[in-house]
């Protein structure tokens, strides 16, 4: 069953799949580098990704190096990408991706994902990848010498949380209520509360408050907040939300419409019902990994993204990945520079291959041990002079708070590295910086990196 | 309500789920003036749209009882029906794990009581070769059954397909429509009390589920049987878990309850569950986190993997048990009443035959039974009484539903039909990718959604992986200008 069209597949240097900040300064970056043609997929309507709908300031710090407001930002990197040269496809969705020459030039379907490297006859020499897209152009076949995934990330929703109770209408994520108000012009009344309190739930609550609704709280497990000190003030004093720590929603309450939740303290389950009409579940976010899992790309257990070394590569060959694909969520700013680092990658590699240099470099994994959740990248590219992360460091996440913890960096029992005393918050990025990595055995085995004492 | 809706009818069939919806669409190949009622804005909303989806073989029921009898019947009539209008269905077949030596022992009864049910093609599987199909069953399984006729099947396009074939055949839905009363009548008319006004009928047909005990007692309560609502909490996995096992799971069965099992879905995705648990409100269709560690439990054992997977939904359906083992349907004749009551579980597998042999129990009871020579959607040639329950089942031509299986080709991967209308290539719902075009259509389709839960089961838009993250705003300002204002077509015909 081939659906593709007669004219043949679309040839590109390189298809970048997705068209947020990380896919599009990607797009720009490796134009200006003198990449061939370069494709940005994105199955929104507009390119721009989350910034499209998040209408508060804060956007381009490290990137732009001013700030702007969400949309601004994303019509600026779109802007750049264009005048790079890039082409980009809005309602475009990329819906299968394979080796070249696997025989997969439009999507497989059954109940198996197709794997790389495996399966159909190989034509070695032709390498690259085939992607199949739909838009309402058709159903295309694009055959790209390197590709970046670029999806980004979401917001678990509340069925993925497990919070029992009914299925009124009034409860949602962030991206729904900021696409409501900020993109349909949805006035949303009465009480609401705000699940979660990292820097995204303050948004929503921001989001909230300019659409018309009253924030009962925010209600987050932790024993605090995990946002800016400056962040909870500013809500406190201009919106008076308070944040009940220690606090879970323990059941959805109303037919039809919601009615209310129930919140109870989590040490002493002690529980009281508030009566709202709107419940934003916000942050805890999950990389959107579809088309990575059934492309077949390794994955990273921490991150669940696809598991990537500090060029950004992931397990196959010629498949990069970049943003909060591979560290969910960081800013769009740092998705970004993660996306720029991802393009000179890319150029190198592309470069190192039209000059015939020698195979792909082998993969030191990177571990990150509890209390520490996951580290981004999570392979070191096992070459000569191995490449930095972006930014020159690796972000990691932790599962709890800890006010001075010292990381260290360990391979086959040997110390590599470690840390000034850094605090760990929850949801916050941490960082670890890569001047350990001449020291790392690049034939040795994995690399741990883990809390001292 | 209009005077086309109060017109007195030959038949009303309380309850648009789906054994009401099936004996309507019958009951539209004869001569009769039918309306079908219900109190929701939708058809399918109640048990029949939250359960198992499965398409059962009835291989367990209990020998010579009317559901055994009728959901062999069904069933068969189902697939057939299924192919033909494009319901999903997939023949995955099931495996029936022993976990135990106990269970193990209790095979060859359960085999043996499908062959008493008249199905023959039950097997036994060694432990080696269940493990050789489904590699990520959990450890400790000893032995199997195989039925490999057991399928899943689209609990929501089935009784919309039979209700869009009653409409188009002339069947009134009142929607909105709660029957609260009935006044005596002796003139062999029933004058029905309902929230939306009075309705004049010669006969009452009562498909109302949970509410059936209620109907039963404003027509005498000959039934004799009370509802005992029984909730089942199921969880939805994400896709991406689909390639964890390909035949529907099943437990060894207790004397209480069938148990939990693992199933695939037409969707792609997989079903964890039933809970069982006896409840008193016939409207908590609420989780709870009790039911909810339990299911998770229970699969963490069946399919370890598949607990890593991220969960898509969850959510709760009423059985409408009563305190009888078999369905209670009967035909009051003096009362021109008929009741289909006690449909537990396998509702949707049997509607097809319940439906039939409710129409032969009023024509035993003095409804007259004329076939219908035209209609919209009769096919002469096949038009009247067949076989010798008196009636067949099939009487006319499916209508053509959208498909919205994953076993199929959809819109989106079918270069044809974006070709002709481009706006099936612009995906709204990426996680379920569901098109612009497909809206579109249902909010032009015979039998509209009346909220976007009611969009949902036409479509699948927004019950994705991200439940709204990304598609709920557009989706619902899709619905909210029908489906037709931010169109690049203009208006699609609707046929009236």
């Amino acid at each position: 069953m081939n659906h593709t069209r007669p004219s043949g597949p679309v040839q590109v240097e390189v298809l970048v799949v997705g068209a947020g900040p990380a896919g599009l300064s990607a797009a720009a970056e490796l134009r200006r580098l003198g990449a061939g043609p370069v494709l940005v997929a994105d199955r929104e309507p507009e390119p721009g990704g989350i910034p499209r709908h998040s209408w508060h300031t804060g956007y381009g710090l490290r990137d732009r190096h001013r700030l702007l407001t969400g949309p601004a930002y994303a019509r600026a990197l779109a802007d750049a990408a264009l005048a790079a040269g890039a082409e980009i496809r809005p309602g475009t969705t990329v819906t299968a991706l394979a080796p070249a020459g696997s025989g997969i030039g439009h999507e497989v379907r059954g109940p198996l994902p197709p794997s790389i490297g495996g399966g159909g006859p190989q034509t070695p020499d032709r390498g690259g990848h085939t992607a199949t897209m739909t838009s309402a152009r058709g159903i295309e076949t694009v055959h790209a010498a390197a590709v970046l995934l670029v999806t980004g990330c979401r917001e678990r929703p509340r069925p993925a949380r497990l919070v029992p109770g009914d299925r009124p209408t009034g409860v949602m994520t962030t991206a729904e209520l900021q696409q409501r108000v900020y993109l349909g012009g949805e006035r949303l009344a009465g009480r609401a509360v705000v699940v979660g309190a990292e820097h995204v739930s303050f948004s929503a609550a921001m989001t909230l408050a300019h659409s018309g609704a009253r924030v009962v709280a925010l209600v987050t497990e932790h024993e605090r907040q995990q946002s800016y000190a400056a962040f909870r003030l500013g809500a406190a004093l201009r919106w008076r939300i308070p944040v009940w720590a220690g606090c879970a929603i323990r059941r959805v309450v109303g037919r039809g419409q919601l009615a209310g939740v129930e919140v109870a303290d989590v040490r002493t389950g002690s529980a009281r019902f508030i009566p709202c009409q709107t419940v934003v579940f916000t942050g805890d976010w999950i990389p959107d990994h579809e088309l990575a899992r059934t492309a077949g790309l390794d994955m990273d257990p921490g991150t669940r993204g696809p598991a990537v070394d500090t060029m950004l590569q992931t397990s196959a060959a010629g498949v990069f990945a970049a943003g909060n694909l591979v560290h969910a969520a960081e800013t769009a700013d740092i998705a970004a520079v993660s996306g720029r680092h991802a393009a000179r990658q890319i150029a190198a590699a592309l470069d190192a291959r039209a000059r015939g240099r020698g195979p792909e470099p082998t993969r030191l994994p990177v571990r990150a041990e509890p209390p520490l959740r996951w580290i981004s990248p999570n392979a070191i590219a096992a070459r000569a002079g191995p490449p930095a992360p972006p930014l020159g460091r690796f972000v990691l996440r932790s599962w709890e708070f800890r006010r001075l913890a010292r990381l260290q960096v360990i391979q086959d029992g040997r110390v590599l590295f470690r840390s000034r005393p850094v605090r760990l918050i929850p949801a916050r990025p941490v960082h670890l910086g890569a001047s350990w990595l001449s020291r790392a055995d690049l034939a040795g085995g994995p690399v741990h990196v883990q809390l001292r004492g | 309500m209009t005077d086309a809706e109060v017109r007195p009818a030959d038949v009303v069939i309380i309850g648009a789920g789906v054994v009401g919806t099936a004996i309507a669409r019958t009951l539209a190949g004869y001569s009769l003036d039918c309306v079908l009622a219900d109190a929701a804005a939708d058809v399918g909303t109640g048990t029949s749209k939250a359960n198992t989806a499965i398409l059962h073989t009835g291989f367990d029921a209990k020998p010579g009882s009317l559901e055994a009898r009728l959901l062999r019947r069904g069933s068969e009539l189902l697939r057939s029906y299924a192919a033909a209008a494009g319901i999903p269905v997939e023949r995955t077949g099931a495996l029936l794990v022993a976990w135990t030596p106990e269970q193990s022992a209790a095979l060859p009864a359960i085999a043996d009581n499908a062959r008493r049910n008249g199905y023959h093609a039950v097997r036994p599987v060694a432990a080696a070769e269940l493990y050789a199909r489904e590699p990520s069953l959990g450890p400790g399984a000893v032995a199997a059954l195989e039925i490999p006729d057991e399928s899943i099947i689209c609990p929501w396009t089935t009784p919309l397909a039979f209700a869009t074939e009653a409409v188009s055949a002339g069947v009134r839905l009142l929607l909105g429509t709660s029957v609260t009363g009935v006044a005596p009548s002796g003139d062999g008319w029933h004058q029905l009390a309902t929230t939306r006004g009075p309705l004049r009928c010669r006969w009452v047909v009562n498909a109302a589920g949970l509410g059936a005990d209620v109907i039963d007692r404003m027509f005498g309560g000959g039934g004799g049987f009370t509802v005992r609502p029984r909730r089942g909490e199921l969880i939805v996995f994400d896709k991406l878990a689909r390639p964890l096992l390909s035949s529907i799971l099943l437990p060894v069965p207790t004397a209480r309850t069938k148990g939990v099992l693992v199933a695939p879905t037409v969707y792609g995705n997989v079903l964890l569950g039933p809970t069982a648990e006896n409840v008193s409100d016939r409207g908590d269709l609420g989780t709870t986190a009790a039911g909810l560690r339990s299911l998770l439990d229970a699969g963490q054992r069946i399919v370890p993997r598949l607990v890593e997977e991220e969960i898509t939904s969850s959510y709760a359906g009423l059985r409408a048990a009563t305190e009888h083992p078999d369905y209670q349907i009967y035909a009051d004749a003096g009362r021109r009443y008929a009741c289909a009551g006690g449909i537990r579980s396998t509702g949707l597998s049997a509607s097809l035959g319940i439906a039939e042999h409710v129409v032969s129990l009023l024509e035993s009871a003095g409804l007259a039974l004329r076939p219908r020579v035209t209609g919209l959607s009769g096919v002469f040639g096949l038009s009247g009484p067949l076989g010798v329950s008196g009636h067949s089942g099939v009487f006319g031509t499916p209508p053509v539903m959208a498909y919205i299986g994953e076993a199929g080709v959809r819109p989106y991967q079918d270069a044809g039909r974006i070709a002709a209308d481009p706006a099936y290539g612009q995906i709204v719902c990426h996680c379920e990718r569901v098109t612009l075009g497909e809206i579109r259509d249902a909010m032009a389709s015979p039998l509209p959604p009346a909220d976007l839960g009611g969009l949902r089961r036409r479509t699948r838009a927004m019950n994705g992986r991200c439940q709204g993250f990304y598609c709920a705003a557009a989706v619902s300002r899709l619905f909210a200008s029908s489906g037709r204002a931010d169109l690049p077509r203009a208006a699609v015909a609707v046929p009236t």
